[in-house]
C-alpha cells in the first residue's frame, strides 16, 4: 500500500501506526473519524484493518476456557472454612 | 465498603474468565485451579476494602495477577525471556496475502484463520514471554481497556500499548509457524515480495 490514498490528514503509515488503538476503541473521537475517513478511501488499509479486527476477535474466542467441575465447590469450601468468614458465608 | 456476605453473588460469575487467565499464565491446569482458589480466598478476605460500584472484575484480575507474580512464577522458577524480536506491522496479513493470489478467493486470509485450532492459538499465546502474554490476554481474551490493564499490571498506559503492540505481532509470527506446519501458508523466500499490493 502506498501513502497516497485517503484524506488530507492521514496517510497509510499514520493509519497503520494507530491500528491497534483504533481496533481497541482507544482513540479520541476526532482521531477515530480521521482514520475511518482514510479507511473508506483506501482499500488496502481497509482490508488490512479488517483482517486485524477479525484476528483480534478470533484470538479472543479461541482462548476461552470453562472452569472445571468442582472448582466452584472447592472455592466456596475454602472460603467457608476461612477463619475470617465467621459463618457469614454459607455453602 | 462491600459486605463479605454478598461476595459469592458478585464474584462467582467471573470464575471461568479468571480460570482462562490463570491457565494461560501458569500453562498448567492444576496450578491454574490453585491460583483461582487462592485468588478468591484473598479477594474474600479483602472484600471489605473493595469499593462497591467500582470494577469488580478488574479488581479480581489484579489479585490474580499479583498472586501469580508473587508465588507461582517464583515457585516454577521458569526463566522468562523479557524481550521480543521486532516484528513488522501487519506481519501475518502480509504473509497470508501470498496465499490470496494462489486461491484467488476474496478474504482468503480470513478463511485461513478458520483452519487454526484452539490449541494452536492457545499455544501461540502461551509461547509469548510473560509480560507480553498478560497484556494480550487482558486485552484480547478478557476485553479490558488500556486503563484497566495498566491498573491490573501496575504499569503506565504507554507500557501497556507497547507490550500489546509487540505481543500481538509476536503472536502473529507464532501463528504463521503453525500455518506453515499445516500447509496453510508457505514460507515466503522474500517476505517483502508479497507485501505490496
Amino acid at each position: 500500500m502506498d501513502s497516497q490514498h485517503g484524506g488530507e490528514h492521514i496517510d497509510c503509515t499514520d493509519a497503520v501506526h494507530v491500528l491497534y488503538q483504533f481496533l481497541d476503541g482507544e482513540l479520541t473521537e476526532v482521531r477515530r473519524l480521521e482514520i475511518q475517513t482514510h479507511l473508506r478511501a483506501c482499500l488496502p488499509c481497509w482490508e488490512a484493518f479488517d483482517f486485524e479486527a477479525e484476528l483480534k476477535i478470533f484470538i479472543g474466542k479461541r482462548c476461552q476456557e470453562t472452569a472445571p467441575d468442582g472448582l466452584r465447590e472447592r472455592v466456596i469450601r475454602s472460603i467457608a472454612e476461612d477463619p475470617g468468614s465467621e459463618g457469614m458465608f454459607r455453602l | 465498603m462491600a459486605d463479605q456476605a454478598t461476595f459469592a453473588d458478585q464474584a462467582m460469575e467471573f470464575m471461568s474468565p479468571l480460570y482462562t487467565a490463570a491457565l494461560r499464565m501458569t500453562r498448567n491446569p492444576s496450578d491454574a485451579e490453585d491460583l483461582v482458589q487462592e485468588t478468591y480466598l484473598k479477594a474474600y478476605r479483602a472484600f471489605g476494602g473493595f469499593q462497591e460500584g467500582t470494577n469488580l472484575k478488574a479488581w479480581l484480575y489484579k489479585i490474580l495477577t499479583n498472586t501469580f507474580i508473587n508465588s507461582y512464577r517464583a515457585k516454577k522458577r521458569r526463566p522468562e525471556e523479557s524481550d521480543l524480536d521486532d516484528v513488522e506491522d501487519l506481519y501475518l496479513y502480509r504473509r497470508l496475502g501470498g496465499l490470496e493470489a494462489a486461491t484467488a478467493g476474496r478474504s482468503a486470509e480470513d478463511e485461513v484463520l478458520d483452519h487454526f485450532t484452539d490449541d494452536d492459538v492457545k499455544a501461540a499465546l502461551e509461547a509469548l514471554p510473560e509480560q507480553f502474554r498478560m497484556a494480550v490476554l487482558l486485552a484480547d481474551v478478557e476485553g479490558f481497556a488500556y486503563k484497566e490493564i495498566a491498573e491490573i499490571l501496575d504499569v503506565p498506559i504507554g507500557t501497556v500499548m507497547s507490550r500489546l503492540h509487540r505481543g500481538r505481532k509476536a503472536l502473529q509470527k507464532a501463528l504463521l509457524e503453525f500455518g506453515i506446519e499445516r500447509g496453510l501458508a508457505t514460507r515466503p523466500e522474500d517476505p517483502a515480495a508479497v507485501t505490496q499490493e
